[in-house]
């Protein structure tokens, strides 16, 4: 089960995940991102700090959004992973593929860099 | 030591089946990543067998099986009576194929093959039996 607390700062959209994300639970973040997304959001940090879990579906779900955020010049971060959830994101190579921080700041910094 | 457990084939059934994994897996005094690595690769085979094979149908149960003979080893097993994906015959793509495609599916199987030493699928005594593999150094 996840929690997905939904916040803005300044012109970017915060996404906390809190719990684990499996088969079930992906579908919430998939949402959760979709809505920033439509709301025109080009900032969106994913914060990770408190994420426990991840399975394929969720890796799947930030897979499905990386040619869509390049379209839309979106930047999506995230940051704060522990180092098992780091993990999971490297087995597959995933981890290059998309832009993952260790802090909020540098989270903000780079999608600063990214949406230019 | 062994463990077994059988699960209904819901998608609540994941929770538990993680919690069953990481509770016996503790002697063998993992570190957090490779403890959830491990984990992983069983909710991978797990989720597609609930819901390819069953259609999260929570009636349905399959056993899990454990074996730690060692604090470097341990063997999975998912036993079924219906067929379940053939990890055997997989076939990898490639990921650039994936993202291009915008898919949300598609890295489980995959996931497994790169988590596990060993990954077997067999028919025994008219059951379906996939086993996991994984030794440490």
């Amino acid at each position: 089960m996840v929690q997905i607390q939904r916040l803005q700062e300044n012109d970017a959209a915060i996404l906390m995940l809190t719990g684990e994300i499996d088969a079930k639970s992906s579908i919430d973040l998939d949402l959760a991102i979709a809505k920033s997304v439509t709301e025109g959001f080009k900032k969106i940090l994913i914060d990770c700090r408190q994420l426990e879990y991840i399975s394929s579906a969720g890796l799947g779900v930030f897979m499905s959004y990386i040619d869509e955020m390049k379209d839309s010049q979106t930047a999506m971060v995230l940051y704060g992973m522990s180092e098992k959830v780091v993990s999971t994101f490297q087995i597959l190579g995933l981890a290059d593929m998309l832009t993952i921080r260790n802090t909020k700041e540098e989270a903000k910094q780079s999608a600063n860099e990214l949406s230019i | 030591m062994n463990f077994q457990y059988k699960i209904g084939c819901s998608l609540q059934s994941l929770r538990e089946i993680r919690q069953f994994i990481r509770q016996s897996l503790v002697s063998m005094e993992l570190s957090d990543a490779e403890l959830s690595t491990l984990v992983l690769a069983m909710d991978e085979v797990c989720s597609n067998l609930i819901i390819h094979a069953h259609q999260c149908d929570e009636f349905h149960e399959v056993e899990i099986r454990i074996e730690v003979p060692d604090k470097k080893s341990v063997v999975f097993e998912v036993i079924d009576d219906k067929a379940i994906f053939d990890i055997n015959n997989y076939q990898a793509r490639p990921l650039s194929e994936i993202i291009h495609e915008r898919r949300r599916g598609g890295l489980g199987v995959r996931l497994v093959k790169s988590i596990m030493d060993n990954v077997e699928y067999y028919n025994q005594n008219g059951k379906f039996v996939c086993r996991l593999t994984k030794s440490y150094s």
